[in-house]
């Protein structure tokens, strides 16, 4: 299985690259892509030297442009699309359909993946893609057991991708408007979900009130681990019960997964973090080239030991096992 | 412009559900109505020995039927019933995921809001393939809507335009992790709340609604006070969402401001009354947050 490894600048990419990653994907310093954070991201010049950096060593590129284009402005997507491919990328990753229509017309050789932000999920919906545009490669979204992996995989004519490790989305990707509710500030539309300008602190004495917009999105005790409020991991309340009634703020850890997800046939495992620095990603990268390492070797995985490394400092296999749900 | 009564979202007693598609078909000025249940195949069942008979009373009363396709199509039974939906080619299909438009290609069907449609490209390819009708994913700002309709001429372009927002679907049922079930035994706990489950911030803000695997908005979209912007902006239909309240005065009152018999204010204030305790929000249409409210 290959390894896909996240990065948010060129250090994290050559980083990724020298610690084993079979391929690294990052975006465009701009809203083309699902990590549009401040100080993150790659122009167009630094691109072409990652991707050439990892060429040299046998790593391959894949260029996430998995927002939706805003109408009447699809110029910034396309243009996207065309630089991506001129630097040499090994594929795209796209999630909306008529920039992937775009990229086919226009790239008939480019390889094309279908993005977690596409939400395909089902043999069906997979088979639109191959049908349509002749995609490659689709990334599932994190709503499966590993079962039904086994069973989208078998039945799909492209290869398949899962994440492994890192931020969760309890929600279905692609699908999701709750950060646009609450900051005006959408993952499909901008990029950004839950983002930090619209986040804040409030100090009420023994209590650290964690806000997004105008709603509390969490309360901390004195000494309690106060978690960023993204909006679907924080505390509220209902007339049945309080707490985290969506999910906690935990991130995913799969590795124990991989022998039931090589068992499925799963071309590519994820670790999704492209906000995250260099020191996260060789720790991840090189603790997840040992795991598969010892499943080659037919030697126990042992845990990641990563946990440190998560957001929440929390992990969980999400959706992967059947009873999460 | 047109109304469009969208699918019951909630798990409403079937029988309930049933009279209350009775009383459209006779009382709501409404041409095109979406029944079936698009949230949680798990429902389905209940409904199912009711769907032909209300149908056959809809299409009676000169409404245009069409079949919802469920939201979010994880397993395999879910896969095999949204192919034989798609499949029935007497029915009008609005597919909810792209795994419905694989087998509706190359015959009219409608397109609903759970489908990403956020420009122009996309809408023309959708078209190309068939699709008549499309409902756009409710965070779009009026500027998107805008240039959807102007590129696809063809399409009747419409709106979610009252109702509590669907902002997300999950693998995982929040009515059963609240209630400390899972989702395969989740003994229906959504039926204790036909108009959704609150949810508060821990400072009793009001926030969310859960229903089962969906999470909707605690405030309710309401643009019938945009009824202008929507019109010029190429919008051919509003679709009015199930909530519970009196949905043939809801459409009574959207379809008066439509033809110009109400002012958009006094309707307004008029659907305040018709849903009692309702925070009314159009944010998304102008571009800002969904829970704001512009303009009133």
């Amino acid at each position: 299985m290959e390894l896909i490894c996240p990065a948010g600048t060129p250090a994290a990419l050559r980083a990724a690259v020298d610690a084993g990653a079979d391929a690294v994907y990052c975006g465009f310093r701009d809203e083309t892509n699902a990590r549009n954070f401040p100080g993150l991201n790659f122009s167009r010049a630094e691109m072409a030297e990652g991707v050439a950096y990892a060429h040299a060593r046998g790593a391959k590129v894949l260029v996430a442009i998995n927002t939706f284009p805003r109408a009447g402005q699809l110029g910034l997507w396309h243009g996207a699309v065309d630089d991506a491919v001129a630097a040499g990328a090994d594929a795209l990753i796209l999630a909306d359909v008529g920039l992937i229509a775009y990229a086919a017309e226009c790239h008939p050789a480019q390889r094309l993946h279908v993005s977690v932000q596409a939400a395909a999920a089902n043999p069906d919906a997979i088979a639109f893609y191959v049908e349509a545009f002749g995609v490659k490669r689709v990334v599932l979204p994190r709503v499966l057991s590993v079962p039904e992996i086994a069973a989208i995989t078998r039945a799909a004519a492209c290869e398949t991708e899962v994440f492994v490790f890192g931020g969760l989305c309890v929600m279905a990707e692609g699908r999701c408007s709750l950060s646009s509710h609450a900051t005006g500030q959408s993952p499909n539309m901008h990029g950004v979900c839950s983002p930090a300008s619209h986040v804040s602190y409030r100090d009420d004495g023994n209590t650290l009130v964690s806000r997004l917009g105008d709603f509390t999105i969490n309360k901390f005790a004195k000494g309690e681990p106060a978690a960023y409020p993204t909006l679907c991991k924080g505390r509220f309340r209902t007339g049945i019960g309080a707490g985290y009634i969506f999910e906690e703020p935990v991130s995913l850890d799969a590795a124990e997964m991989l022998p039931g997800l090589k068992k499925a046939g799963v071309t590519a495992l994820k670790i999704e973090g492209r906000q995250r620095g260099r020191a996260y990603i060789a720790s991840v990268v090189a603790s997840f080239r040992a795991a598969l390492a010892a499943l080659e070797a037919g030697r126990p995985i042992t845990g990641a030991g990563l946990t440190a490394m998560t957001e929440g400092q929390t992990t969980t296999v999400g959706a992967y096992r059947k009873t999460w749900r | 412009m047109e109304l469009t009564l969208g699918p019951v979202l909630f798990n409403w007693q079937a029988d309930d559900w049933r009279d209350f598609y009775f009383r459209i078909a006779d009382d709501a000025p409404v041409e095109t109505v979406v029944i079936g249940e698009v949230v949680c195949s798990k429902r389905m069942p209940f409904l199912a020995r009711h769907l032909p008979a209300v149908a056959e009373r809809l299409a009676a009363a000169g409404k245009t039927v069409i079949f919802g396709s469920l939201a979010l199509v994880a397993l395999e039974r879910e896969r095999r019933q949204m192919e034989e939906l798609a499949k029935s080619e007497d029915l009008t299909v609005e597919a909810n995921d792209v795994s419905a438009l694989r087998h509706l290609a190359g015959r009219p069907h409608a397109i609903g809001p759970f489908v990403n449609i956020y420009n122009e490209a996309t809408a023309a390819f959708f078209a190309s393939r068939g699709a008549r009708r499309m409902c756009l994913p409710p965070e779009l700002p009026a500027a998107s809507v805008a240039a959807i309709a102007a590129g696809v001429p063809d399409v009747t372009v419409e709106v979610f335009a009252f109702g509590r927002v669907p902002l997300a679907i999950s693998a995982r049922c929040y009515h059963a992790r609240l209630h400390k079930l899972t989702k395969d035994n989740c003994r229906f706990v959504c039926e204790k709340d036909p108009d959704g489950l609150a949810v508060e911030t821990l400072d009793n803000e009001p926030f969310l609604t859960v229903n089962g695997v969906q999470t909707l908005s605690h405030t309710v979209m309401n643009l019938v006070g945009d009824i202008d912007l929507l019109r010029s902006a190429g919008v051919g239909a509003l679709r009015l969402s199930p909530q519970c309240c009196d949905m043939v005065a809801v459409a009574r009152l959207f379809r008066d401001v439509i033809d110009g018999r109400r002012e958009a204010g006094e309707a307004e204030a008029a659907l305040a009354e018709v849903y009692p305790g309702a925070v009314f929000a159009n944010g998304f249409v102008h571009a800002e947050s969904g829970v704001r409210r512009v303009g009133a």
